[in-house]
C-alpha cells in the first residue's frame, strides 16, 4: 500500500490530540475542585480539608505534567504537519493560540510551582489565592484553545486576502464571541468538571468499600457529588446548544450524526438506533422517534432539516461556485503580480462567489487546477463531502448515553450524600468504582464528533485537510507517529502506575493530627 | 474596527520584531538556566541527595519558565504565520527531537523521586539530562542554518517547499552554533546553581560555568568571524515596500557576501550587543571563579541577551532567509500577520506581559534562598 501523506498527517495529529485530551479534562476538573476543597479548608479551618486538597493535589501532579509534555507537541504540530494550513489561518487562528500562552498558560504554570512547593512558604490564604490561579489559568487555556477550535467549525469575521493568499481577520469580536466557540467551551469544561468528579466519587467510593480513610472519602464524595451533578447536566444542556447551532453551521455533521440520508418533513424524528448502512444509504433496523429530531434540531415542528442526499447535491453546486470563484480569484492574482488594473468583472464574482472557494479546493485531491474539473471529479469531491456516517452515529449516541448516565449518577450519590448514607450501598459503591474510565470514552468520542466530524474540511466550509498539509515525506511522518507512539506509550505505563501507587497509599496523615476528632463530630460514623 | 490604524503597520511590524526578539529573550534567560542545569545535573550532583537538591532548585519554577517556549511558538503562530508554516515544517526532524526530548523533562522533574529504586531514579536523571542537553544544542543548530539560509521556497499558492534534508541542517557552521548555544545555556545553568546551592555542588557548578564562559567567548568569536569572511549574507533587491501585503514573493533578495555585516555600519550603536555577550561572559567567567554568588547569574544574563540580539540586528530585516530562493525569504516586511492582528495582539501582549513578569518575580521572591538537603528532606514530601 502507498503511504498517503494525508492519512499518515491525520493519524498523527489524531493520535497526539487523543492522547493530550486523557490528561486535561483531568486537569481541568481537578484543578477546579482544588481550589474549592482548599476554599473550604480556609474558610472553616478544618484540617482534613488540607488533607484531602494535599492528596488530590498528589494525583492532579501526576496527571497534569503529561497534559503539559503532550500540549506542547499540540502548539508545535500545527507548524510541522500543517504549514499550508499554518500559512492560510495563521492570521486568525495563531491569535487565540497566543492569548492562551498569555492568559492561562503562564498563570497556571508559575502558580502551578508555588501550589506544590509553597504550602510552608506562603500563608493560607497566599496558597489558596495560588490555586484558585491554577484552576483559573486551566480554564482560561480551555476557553483560549476553544475559540481557536470554535471558529475551524462556523469560520466567522474572517475573508481572503488575494494579495497575501490566506484567510486575515475582519472582526476579533466575531472570533472571540463565536456563539459555536461559547457553546463548545462550556460544554468542554463541563466535561471536565464531571471527569474530576467521576474520578474522585469512583476513588473515594473504593476507599469506602476498603474500610479506609473514611472521612477523606466521605467528604470528597459530597464535594464531587454536588459538582459532578451541576456540571454533567450542564455538558447536558450546553451539548445540545452545540447541536442547535450545528443545524445552523454544520448541516453535514448533524445528517451525519443522525444518518438522516434523505430530507424528512418537519418535525424529523430521532433515530435512537439503528445499523447506519454508507453503501446503501439507509439505516438498517432503526428504531425512530418521532418529531424529537426537529426540536433539537429547529427548536421549531415546522422548519426542514436538509438530509445527506440533498446536502451532497447543495455541496455540487457549492463546488461549481467555487471554482468561478477559483477562476475569479486566478485573474485578480495575475493582474496583481503585474501591476496590472484587476478587471471588474474578476472583482465582482469574487466579492459575489469568494466564500465559496474553499469547495473548489476540494478538487485539489483530483486535479492541480480545479478549472480543469471534470463532472465525474466534482462529483466525487462531492461525495466526499459527507463523512463516516456509522461512526459519527454511533460516537454520538455513546456519547449522549454516558452523559444520561453521569446525571443518574450523581445525582444518586447526591441523594445519598445529603442523607448521610454514602456508605450503605457496597453495590453502588462498586459502580462508582467501575465508572472511573467512562468520562474517559465520553470525552474522546466528544472529540470524534466535533473534528472526525468535520471532515473533509479542516476549516469548515473554507480548507479542506487534505490541501493543508505539509510537503513532507510520508516516511518522515511515519518515523514521527512510530517514536510518538512508542514514547506516548511508555509514559502512559508510567503514568498510570504512579496514579495506582499514590491511590493505594492514599493521603499522608502527618500533617493532620486533629483531623479524627472533628470528623466524628461532624459526620456520623458509619462502621 | 479601524482601531488599529492608530498604528501604522510597518511600526507594528518593527514593534512586533522587538517582541519577538523579547520573547526568546524571555525563553533564553528563564528556561535557559533549566536546561543548562539538566545538562549539568549528572556531572555536578553525585549523590541521590546532590541529584534532588539540583532538581528542586528549578523544581517550583521551571514550569513557568517553559511557557515562555510556548508563548514563543504562540506568538510566532499570531503575529508570523510564515514563519512559524515555513520554520516549523522545514526543521521537520530537530523540531521532533525537541519536542521527545522536552515531553521528558516535566515528565522526569514530577516522577523520579515518586520511587526509591536507584535504577529508576538513573534512568530519569538521563531523560533529564536529554531533556536539557538536546533542545540545547538544537537551538543553536537551527539559529545557525537560519543564518545561512534554508533551503525552502514558496510556490504560486504559497505552498511552502523544503529542499533540505535533516543531515543537511547539522553542517560545521549550524553545529558550532550548536554549541555556543550550549555552552551559554550550561554557563547560564551554572551560574544559577551558585545561587541557590551550598557547598560541593556550588564549587562543581562554579568549574563548569567557569570553562563554558570561555568556550561562550571563544564559539561566539568564531561565529563571528565565520560570519564576517567565511560566508554570504542576504540583502534586498531593490527599495524595500514597509507598509505593503504580507507576501514574500512580492519582493526580490539576492546573497551577499559580508550583508550580514551591513547594520552595525549603517547604524554603529548595534554593536552593543556584540560587546555585551563577549564583555557579560567574560564577567561571568571572573565572577564565577571568585565567590561571588548573585552576580555572575546577572552577567551570563547579560551575556545571552547580547549574543541573542546579535543574532537578530545582524539580519534585520530579514528573518528567515532563503537559500535555494531568496525571493521567498521571509523579512519583518513581508512575513507579518494583518494590519488588525499585529495590532489586537500587541494590545493583548501589553496586558498581560506586564502582569506576567510581575507575577513571576513575586513568585520568585516567595521561593528565594538557598535547596539544601534539609529543603528536599521535609517530611511532607513537597520537593521532587
Amino acid at each position: 500500500m502507498e503511504l498517503d501523506i494525508v492519512a499518515l498527517s491525520r493519524f498523527q495529529f489524531a493520535l497526539t490530540a487523543l492522547y493530550h485530551f486523557l490528561f486535561v479534562p483531568l486537569t481541568l476538573g481537578l484543578s477546579t475542585l482544588l481550589a474549592i476543597m482548599e476554599t473550604t479548608y480556609v474558610m472553616t479551618g478544618r484540617q482534613i480539608w488540607r488533607q484531602m486538597t494535599k492528596f488530590w493535589g498528589t494525583l492532579f501532579g501526576i496527571n497534569f505534567v503529561l497534559g503539559v509534555a503532550t500540549g506542547i507537541v499540540m502548539e508545535f504540530q500545527f507548524g510541522m504537519n500543517w504549514s499550508y494550513y499554518s500559512y492560510y489561518v495563521g492570521d486568525i487562528f495563531g491569535a487565540p493560540l497566543a492569548m492562551e500562552g498569555l492568559m492561562a498558560f503562564f498563570l497556571e504554570a508559575t502558580f502551578v510551582g508555588l501550589f506544590f512547593f509553597g504550602w510552608d512558604k506562603l500563608s493560607k490564604v497566599g496558597h489558596l489565592v495560588a490555586t484558585w490561579c491554577v484552576a483559573l489559568g486551566s480554564n482560561f487555556s480551555a476557553l483560549w484553545i476553544l475559540i481557536a477550535n470554535g471558529w475551524m467549525q462556523n469560520p466567522v469575521g474572517s475573508a481572503l486576502n488575494p494579495q497575501t493568499m490566506r484567510m486575515e481577520i475582519t472582526s476579533f469580536f466575531d472570533v472571540v464571541f463565536n456563539p459555536v466557540a461559547q457553546a463548545k467551551f462550556v460544554h468542554t469544561v463541563s466535561a471536565g468538571y464531571v471527569c474530576a468528579s467521576v474520578f474522585v466519587l469512583g476513588i473515594s467510593a473504593w476507599y469506602l468499600l476498603k474500610g479506609r480513610h473514611i472521612e477523606l472519602a466521605k467528604r470528597s464524595m459530597t464535594v464531587a457529588a454536588s459538582f459532578g451533578l451541576a456540571s454533567s447536566l450542564s455538558v447536558v444542556v450546553l451539548g445540545d446548544e452545540s447541536g442547535y447551532l450545528s443545524t445552523e453551521h454544520q448541516k453535514m455533521k448533524l445528517a451525519a450524526i443522525e444518518a438522516m440520508w434523505e430530507t424528512e418533513p418537519a418535525p424529523a424524528a430521532f433515530t435512537a438506533f439503528g445499523f447506519p448502512d454508507q453503501e446503501a444509504r439507509e439505516t438498517h433496523y432503526a428504531v425512530h422517534i418521532p418529531w424529537v429530531m426537529g426540536l433539537i434540531g429547529t427548536r421549531s415542528l415546522t422548519t426542514e432539516i436538509p438530509g445527506i442526499s440533498e446536502l451532497e447535491k447543495m455541496a455540487e453546486q457549492r463546488i461549481r461556485s467555487g471554482i468561478e470563484a477559483y477562476d475569479a480569484l486566478a485573474n485578480i492574482r495575475a493582474a496583481g503580480l503585474q501591476q496590472q488594473t484587476i478587471a471588474p468583472e474578476a472583482q465582482d464574482t469574487f466579492a459575489e462567489l469568494g466564500h465559496e472557494l474553499g469547495y473548489a479546493l476540494l478538487l485539489k485531491r483530483y486535479v492541480d487546477d480545479p478549472r480543469e474539473a471534470t463532472d465525474e471529479q466534482i462529483a466525487k469531491a462531492a461525495a466526499d463531502t459527507i463523512p463516516h456516517v456509522p461512526t459519527l452515529f454511533w460516537s454520538f449516541r455513546i456519547m449522549v448515553g454516558l452523559g444520561m448516565f453521569f446525571i443518574l449518577l450523581t445525582a444518586t450519590f447526591f441523594w445519598l450524600s445529603a442523607r448521610r448514607r454514602l456508605d450503605r450501598y457496597p453495590l453502588l459503591l462498586k459502580l462508582c468504582v467501575l465508572a472511573i474510565p467512562l468520562p474517559w470514552v465520553a470525552a474522546e468520542l466528544g472529540w470524534v464528533v466535533a473534528e472526525f466530524g468535520r471532515q473533509p474540511w479542516v476549516i469548515e466550509g473554507v480548507l479542506p485537510t487534505a490541501v493543508a498539509v505539509s510537503s513532507l515525506g510520508a516516511e518522515t511522518v511515519l518515523l514521527t507517529i512510530l517514536g510518538f507512539a512508542a514514547l506516548y506509550t511508555v509514559l502512559i505505563v508510567i503514568e498510570m502506575t504512579l496514579m495506582i501507587r499514590a491511590i493505594r497509599e492514599g493521603p499522608s496523615d502527618d500533617d493532620d493530627p486533629e483531623a479524627p476528632i472533628i470528623s466524628n463530630a461532624v459526620v456520623p460514623a458509619a462502621e | 474596527m479601524i482601531l488599529h490604524e492608530l498604528l501604522d503597520y510597518d511600526t507594528l511590524r518593527i514593534i512586533w520584531w522587538l517582541l519577538l526578539g523579547i520573547l526568546l529573550l524571555g525563553f533564553a534567560v528563564t528556561d535557559g538556566f533549566d536546561l543548562g542545569v539538566g545538562t549539568l545535573l549528572p556531572f555536578v550532583a553525585r549523590t541521590d541527595v546532590e541529584r534532588r537538591i539540583v532538581i528542586n532548585t528549578i523544581g517550583p519554577i521551571w514550569e513557568g519558565n517553559q511557557v515562555w517556549l510556548i508563548l514563543g511558538g504562540g506568538a510566532i503562530f499570531a503575529a508570523w504565520p510564515p514563519l512559524y508554516a515555513v520554520s516549523f515544517s522545514g526543521f521537520y526532524l530537530a523540531m521532533f527531537a525537541i519536542l521527545m526530548a522536552l515531553i521528558l523533562r516535566p515528565v522526569g522533574f514530577k516522577y523520579r523521586s515518586k520511587r526509591e529504586s536507584a535504577r529508576w531514579r538513573n534512568n530519569w536523571d538521563r531523560a533529564l539530562f536529554i531533556g536539557g542537553f538536546v533542545p540545547s544544542l538544537i537551538f543553536g543548530v537551527a539559529v545557525g542554518n537560519v543564518l545561512q539560509g534554508v533551503p525552502f521556497r514558496f510556490a504560486d499558492d504559497m505552498r511552502i517547499f523544503y529542499e533540505g534534508s535533516f543531515f543537511g541542517l547539522l553542517n560545521p557552521f549550524a553545529l558550532a552554533c550548536g554549541l555556543l548555544s550550549l555552552a551559554m545555556f550550561v554557563m547560564h545553568g551554572a551560574a544559577w546553581l551558585v545561587l541557590k546551592t551550598n557547598g560541593e555542588i556550588a564549587e562543581r557548578a562554579r568549574r563548569f560555568g567557569a570553562t563554558a564562559a570561555l568556550a561562550v567567548i571563544l564559539l561566539f568569536a568564531l561565529a563571528g568571524l565565520w560570519v564576517s569572511f567565511g560566508m554570504d549574507g542576504y540583502v534586498l533587491v531593490g527599495p524595500a515596500v514597509t507598509d505593503g501585503p504580507a507576501n514574500p514573493l512580492l519582493k526580490d533578495a539576492a546573497p551577499q557576501a559580508g550583508a550580514w555585516l551591513a547594520n552595525y555600519a549603517l547604524h554603529p550603536w548595534t554593536v552593543i550587543a556584540p560587546i555585551l555577550g563577549f564583555a557579560g561572559a567574560a564577567a561571568s567567567w571572573l565572577l564565577l571563579r571568585s565567590r561571588r554568588e548573585v552576580i555572575p547569574l546577572l552577567f551570563s544574563k547579560l551575556s545571552i541577551i547580547g549574543i541573542i540580539s546579535t543574532v537578530g540586528l545582524s539580519m534585520f530585516p530579514f528573518i528567515l532567509p532563503s537559500s535555494i530562493d531568496p525571493r521567498s525569504s521571509l523579512t519583518v516586511w513581508d512575513a507579518s500577520s494583518s494590519h488588525m492582528t499585529l495590532f489586537i495582539m500587541l494590545v493583548g501582549t501589553g496586558i498581560f506581559l506586564p502582569l506576567i513578569v510581575a507575577y513571576t518575580a513575586w513568585v520568585y521572591r516567595v521561593l528565594w534562598g538557598k535547596v539544601d538537603e534539609e529543603s528536599v528532606s521535609d517530611k511532607n514530601k513537597h520537593a521532587y
